[in-house]
């Protein structure tokens, strides 16, 4: 075994161990630490994968925003020391018994296809995404580039309006 | 260069999936439910890039999937975000439970 595949089977096990934490634990405030902690270590397999790019936009995506935003909103709606009821028993079991047989026969089928690697370099240049990312030609991304801007922008003003306060006179 | 096997990142994107899957299935918090689809889409991402760097080196259209379910999931956690602080403001509680006023 390789220093480059031990690397891997850490981080996987640290990305898995603590996304079962964060879905399995009753206090609303440490899920969301463990999934903190879990999305940094999946930001670490896209650096053993060697795409930066992509590694860098996960932390400043979801670890500096969507995590923020998230703790925000448990301070904003509840007491972060309280306990959460505990899920009921048959509840739990089916939805465990259900997991495991979804991940039993995705796994199966996984395992019975042969996906060979083509063993060629990965070449993620940033300049190589960036081109492709204006690039108006075949193959290039600048259309859905424009659309996914113009969803931003509708999905920030959406939030603005429904979050604010309408005023007791208005009503 | 692979000397990890693609079935292996396959394993791990796909227990992450179910691990997400279990969240959903048993919380019945808004936020955290919010949490478990985060890491639901997470694991697509890690399949879109694994995909990308085995199977076709010399493309880049799963990195730039990955770029926009990011995008997408980002935006999609702000308007979630905003209806629980409007849902907490009108009912006092952000359990599932408690909203049904449109169930039937």
């Amino acid at each position: 075994m390789t220093g480059y595949q031990i690397t891997f089977y850490l981080i996987s096990a640290f990305v898995l161990s603590m996304g079962i934490l964060s879905v399995t634990t009753r206090k609303i405030f440490r899920s969301a630490i463990w999934l903190l902690f879990s999305l940094m270590g999946i930001a670490g397999l896209y650096f053993w994968m060697d795409v930066q790019f992509i590694a860098a936009v996960q932390i400043v995506v979801y670890v500096g925003g969507i995590v923020v935003l998230i703790i925000f909103s448990i301070f904003l709606t509840q007491q972060s020391g309280k306990e959460m009821e505990k899920a009921p028993l048959g509840r739990t079991i089916f939805g465990a018994l259900a997991v495991l047989f979804g991940f039993a026969f995705t796994y199966f089928l996984i395992q019975q296809y042969d996906f060979t690697a083509t063993g060629k370099l990965f070449d993620s240049d940033v300049a190589r995404i960036g081109n492709a990312m204006l690039n108006t030609e075949q193959g290039g991304y600048s259309l859905p580039f424009e659309v996914v801007s113009i969803l931003l922008l509708a999905a920030m003003i959406g939030c603005i309006v429904i979050a604010l306060k309408i005023k007791p006179t208005e009503k | 260069m692979s000397e990890v096997p693609l079935s292996h990142i396959l394993f791990v994107s796909t227990a992450l999936f179910f691990t997400g899957m279990y969240g959903l299935f048993t919380r019945r918090n808004l936020i955290t439910m919010l949490m478990s689809i985060e890491l639901m889409l997470n694991s697509v991402n890690i399949n879109f890039v694994a995909f990308n760097k085995y199977l076709y080196p010399e493309k880049l259209d799963g990195i730039f999937f990955t770029i926009f379910i990011i995008t997408i999931a980002a935006a999609e956690a702000a308007v979630a975000i905003a209806i629980i602080i409007n849902l907490y403001r009108s009912h006092h509680s952000i359990d599932v439970e408690d909203a049904t006023e449109m169930k039937y």
